[in-house]
């Protein structure tokens, strides 16, 4: 009774794979624990990043989340392609209750702990400071979100251990989903790791739509603002309507499940298509908020290593916002087979095919950026010129699926997981990396080494075609998605190629944490001094790497589109920087634990109703009430930096780019 | 009223990457006599879509195809060590530039909408097809994970088997008693879901007699890999010595049997029943008979590991 539903048979005792893959990860999370006090690093780490309500911190902690589960769900994946390619006439080596958790896993864990927190990560680093100012609109808002996001990503991975995950698919269609066919914990635990993320993610949302709204440096106009201020902009908009609509999707489900509410359910007045259209009204949405700021990341990319301002500005201004509203207007494209009639299906047919549109102009004006350019080959532009070429492949099935009679023959079949892979994989996740590459000497003050990044790219591109391909022409051949097994000899061979793209892409992602390591013991031989290591255009490169934790000595002035180019060109044409500032001191908000400790009771609360120990959900939804109160009983929230710290930092940095400007300066003359 | 014409694109005409990997592919199941390919279409309906799907294509190639090759080529040509590329360090706003950026997708998607509005109608899967001969009746119950076939008017059924007379349209009327599911045949075109409580409706046909591959489409849980069965394409002739057959022998299909074959169960090889009660699919479809129980609290381990191979 006290441990609700929690018995010594929750533990996978009898399943030899799940048994020692919860052991390894126990094992990884103990060592790391262990080492962080042995090495006595817990009260800087408690300090300076726990209780951090830093952006730029919590920027780089939402990375590093997002990183770390993408190992997950990429071993979720090479079980996925080692499985099918065994799976010939015989069951493989997963039973169908292991693998249906495997793919159900990896879709949950690639878009909602991976996808989303890299991209939040970013958005949240990045944002700020090409806006030129000193933090978000609210940073403890910002801490909570944040912290509610790794509780969701820590109850997933529980699931590893304790129980089961849910064996639906990534999303929890009912009826399978209801209690009567899903009678275990594993869709509780993706309902109340979703639920309590997807606050976190609505707060991050509001915390940055109401940044760039309202936090602005003086003169940063929104036709000022950088290409990825507008992306994240119209993300974190389409975040603020999109996720209350997951929120009391899976409230409703949950209703369902507990209370036996029949929302969703065959009997009782139940209805699954209200849960489909509910559930895509959030999920199409959802890959905009995935796709934009990913573009927004590329525009900036690809100006900045061709040497020029962005092609047509205002056009992809225009081109930016209009997916932000057309994204809520094409949800019943994911299920057209639902048999709603010509009428219904040809307009979200065409809906969907109008967001090609301004995906096109997008393109286009990329392409101009590049014409007339400079283009220097760095890793950021690899994974951009990448992009361009992959998502308007993935972009072209996009439009094909579209259109209904051919989703009448393609729908849920492995051309459809070919088809967002090639977006996500090809648009989202190599604009991740490009940012990666590109923003992380911003971060930590020197560049990642460029040889192996571009080894890891090449990896990631032939890798990605490889294992997709074979998928587009194994949807042709009439293979469905979520097949444990499957008696069609000619799909073996497609099934091993993609196998072995699967490979390749193994070794992308080696080369990447290789990548990691010798850059950081390399750190001296690849450091930046000056905070501008890529002859960037806007304000976050106008600061030291790393920046302060107040940014900017002096928010900057900004007196038109492409704010730091114009500092640069003064500079240039007066062969001087600009007078030095007057330094006042700056007030910066307080760390505090609000928000870590609001996401242990989370975790608590969620635990618990995941096994029904009602006794420590009460707890645990106290006690992150009562962090709340604390934390607005405050009085003193804010501590102050003095002008003579802020001048000895900034002094330093100025130094640097006096010593660049020099440089130049001289390299012209000889030349 | 408007009407495009359904040519066949993709041959040799468009030598790209995705229409060789589509024409090897075809190649290949021809070869190897896979007969679940969507490239190999044995009906009015599935060719009509494969047709809609190659002329989508290949309008979309061309466009994407020269982005494609501009992208690489203005990358290359203005890399920063070529000394005979011209510069424009200055150049980011061209009107006509912005005009024609607009236009051509505009343009191209006012064309591929038409085709989309006027192939959604042509086929939409409850449409009749255009037929002399007047259509089979066929009920579809999905069940985990097996599919349930009831020919009303010949008051029979059948189980993973479905037998239809080639040349006579065919009018399916789904549902599910328990989750939901996706009913396909790919040869002959066009799937629709199945769903407790609801009935849709779709219309396929099959030209010539033949065995195509079916399966549900939608995950439907455990079971959910071993959920296929064989449609038997037959002459008329054979079609009505089946269904003699059929009634001679095997169990009936009732409220009983239909409780017993609801259970959860995987891979069930083909049966028939001789008889069926009448009105038993409207039962299932209206939830006059409640939606099958699901599995017991512990996942089934009877259904698996796969037998007989």
């Amino acid at each position: 009774m006290l441990l609700g539903k929690l018995t010594l048979a929750a533990l996978p005792l009898d399943q030899p794979i799940p048994m020692i893959a919860s052991c390894v990860v126990a094992l990884v999370g103990a060592s790391v624990v262990a080492l962080v006090f042995i090495k006595g690093w817990a009260p800087y780490l408690w300090k300076e990043w726990i209780t951090s309500v830093d952006h730029k911190r919590i920027g780089v902690m939402y990375t590093i989340l997002a990183l770390v589960m993408l190992l997950r769900g990429f071993s979720d994946a090479i079980m996925m392609r080692s499985q099918q390619a065994l799976a010939l006439h015989s069951g493989g080596y997963l039973p169908p209750e292991h693998y249906d958790q495997v793919f159900s896993a990896h879709g949950t864990i690639m878009i909602f702990f991976v996808a989303m927190p890299f991209i939040i990560g970013l958005m949240n680093f990045v944002v700020p400071l090409q806006l030129g100012v000193r933090d978000v609109a609210f940073p403890t808002l910002n801490s909570v979100g944040f912290w509610l996001t790794a509780t969701g990503a820590l109850l997933v991975n529980m699931s590893l251990v304790l129980g089961e995950f849910q064996r639906t698919g990534w999303l929890p269609y009912p009826p399978l989903s209801e209690l009567r066919y899903s009678p275990g914990v594993g869709v509780d635990y993706w309902l109340w790791a979703l639920t309590i993320s997807g606050v976190g993610t609505l707060v991050s949302g509001i915390n940055l739509v109401t940044t760039i709204l309202k936090v602005r440096a003086p003169g940063m106009s929104y036709l000022r603002m950088p290409m990825f201020c507008w992306t994240s902009l119209a993300s974190n908009l389409l975040i603020v309507a999109a996720f209350p609509i997951l929120t009391a999707t899976s409230a409703m489900l949950l209703l369902d499940r507990y209370l036996g509410f029949h929302f969703f359910t065959n009997e009782g007045g139940g209805n699954v298509m209200m849960f489909m259209n509910l559930i895509w009204a959030w999920g199409h949405p959802e890959v905009y908020i995935l796709i934009l700021p990913a573009f927004g990341i590329f525009s900036e990319v690809i100006s900045t290593f061709s040497g020029k301002p962005l092609f047509g500005y205002r056009s992809m201004v225009m081109a930016t916002m209009a997916i932000c509203l057309l994204a809520f207007m094409v949800w019943l494209h994911h299920f057209f087979t639902m048999g709603a009639g010509a009428d219904v299906n040809a307009f979200f047919g065409i809906t969907t095919m109008i967001i090609a549109v301004p995906t096109g102009v997008k393109v286009f004006n990329w392409l101009f950026t590049l014409y007339g350019g400079t283009v220097r080959f760095t890793t950021p532009i690899l994974w951009s010129i990448g992009f361009m070429v992959t998502f308007i492949i993935g972009g072209m099935t996009g439009v094909l699926l579209a259109v209904p009679p051919a989703d009448f023959v393609l729908h849920n079949s492995l051309f459809l997981v070919a088809h967002f892979h090639n977006v996500i994989i090809g648009g989202t996740l190599f604009g991740l990396f490009a940012g990666y590459t590109f923003w992380f000497p911003k971060a930590f003050g020197f560049k990642l080494h460029e040889g192996l990044g571009k080894a890891a790219f090449w990896c990631w591109f032939v890798g990605f075609y490889l294992a997709f391909m074979p998928l587009y022409v194994l949807g042709f051949m009439g293979m469905t998605r979520r097949m444990q097994s499957y008696d069609v000899p000619e799909w073996r061979p497609w099934l091993l190629l993609a196998a072995a793209g699967a490979a390749v892409i193994f070794v992308g992602i080696v080369l990447q944490i290789v990548q990691l390591v010798v850059s950081i013991r390399n750190r001296e031989f690849l450091r930046d001094g000056t905070g501008d290591p890529w002859d960037g255009r806007s304000l976050e490169w106008a600061t030291a790497s790393p920046p302060p934790v107040f940014n900017f000595a002096v928010l900057p002035d900004v007196s038109g589109e492409e704010a730091y180019w114009s500092i640069k060109e003064r500079a240039r044409a007066s062969h001087r920087l600009s007078d030095e500032p007057d330094y006042q001191d700056i007030e910066m908000p307080k760390n505090n634990p609000t928000g870590v400790i609001c996401a242990f009771f989370a975790t608590v609360m969620g635990f618990a109703l995941i096994w029904h120990i009602w006794w420590m959900a009460i707890l645990g939804l106290v006690g992150a009430f009562a962090t709340f109160v604390v934390f607005a009983w405050q009085d003193i929230t804010e501590e102050e930096i003095p002008a003579e710290e802020v001048a000895r930092l900034d002094r330093a940095n100025r130094a640097s780019r006096r010593a660049r400007l020099a440089e130049l300066e001289a390299a012209t003359v000889q030349r | 009223m408007l009407r495009l014409s359904w040519r066949t694109p993709c041959a040799g005409t468009i030598p790209t990457f995705l229409c060789r990997l589509a024409l090897l592919s075809a190649s290949l199941t021809a070869l190897g006599g896979c007969s679940t390919a969507v490239l190999t279409p044995r009906g009015p309906v599935a060719s009509a879509e494969k047709t809609v799907l190659f002329d989508s294509l290949a309008i979309m190639l061309t466009i994407i195809v020269p982005t494609i090759i501009a992208t690489l080529a203005f990358a290359w040509w203005f890399r920063a060590s070529n000394t005979r590329a011209k510069r424009l360090p200055e150049f980011a706003y061209s009107g006509r530039i912005e005009l024609v950026v607009w236009a051509v997708p505009l343009l191209t998607i006012m064309f591929l909408g038409g085709l989309t509005w006027v192939s959604s109608h042509d086929l939409d899967p409850a449409k009749p097809l255009a037929s002399k001969t007047k259509p089979l009746e066929v009920q579809v119950v999905s069940l985990d994970w097996k599919w349930l076939f009831i020919y009303p008017d010949q008051q029979v059924a059948s189980v993973n088997e479905l037998v239809a007379p080639a040349g006579t349209p065919i009018h399916f009327t789904l549902t599910s008693g328990s989750v939901m599911n996706s009913f396909f045949v790919p040869q002959l075109g066009s799937m629709i879901y199945t769903m407790n409580g609801m009935s849709t409706q779709l219309n396929l046909q099959a030209d010539k007699p033949g065995v195509f591959d079916g399966m549900s489409t939608h995950f439907s849980g455990d079971g959910f890999p071993g959920m296929h069965f064989q449609m038997h394409a037959v002459t008329p002739a054979q079609f009505a010595t089946w269904v003699s057959t059929t009634r001679a022998s095997g169990p009936a299909l009732d409220p009983t049997s239909y409780a017993e074959l609801e259970k959860q169960s995987s891979n069930v090889k083909p049966f028939t029943y001789r008889a069926a009660t009448p009105g038993l699919y409207q039962a299932i479809a209206t939830q006059m008979i409640a939606a099958a129980p699901g599995p017991p609290s512990r996942p089934n381990v009877d259904v698996f590991p796969k037998s007989e191979h």
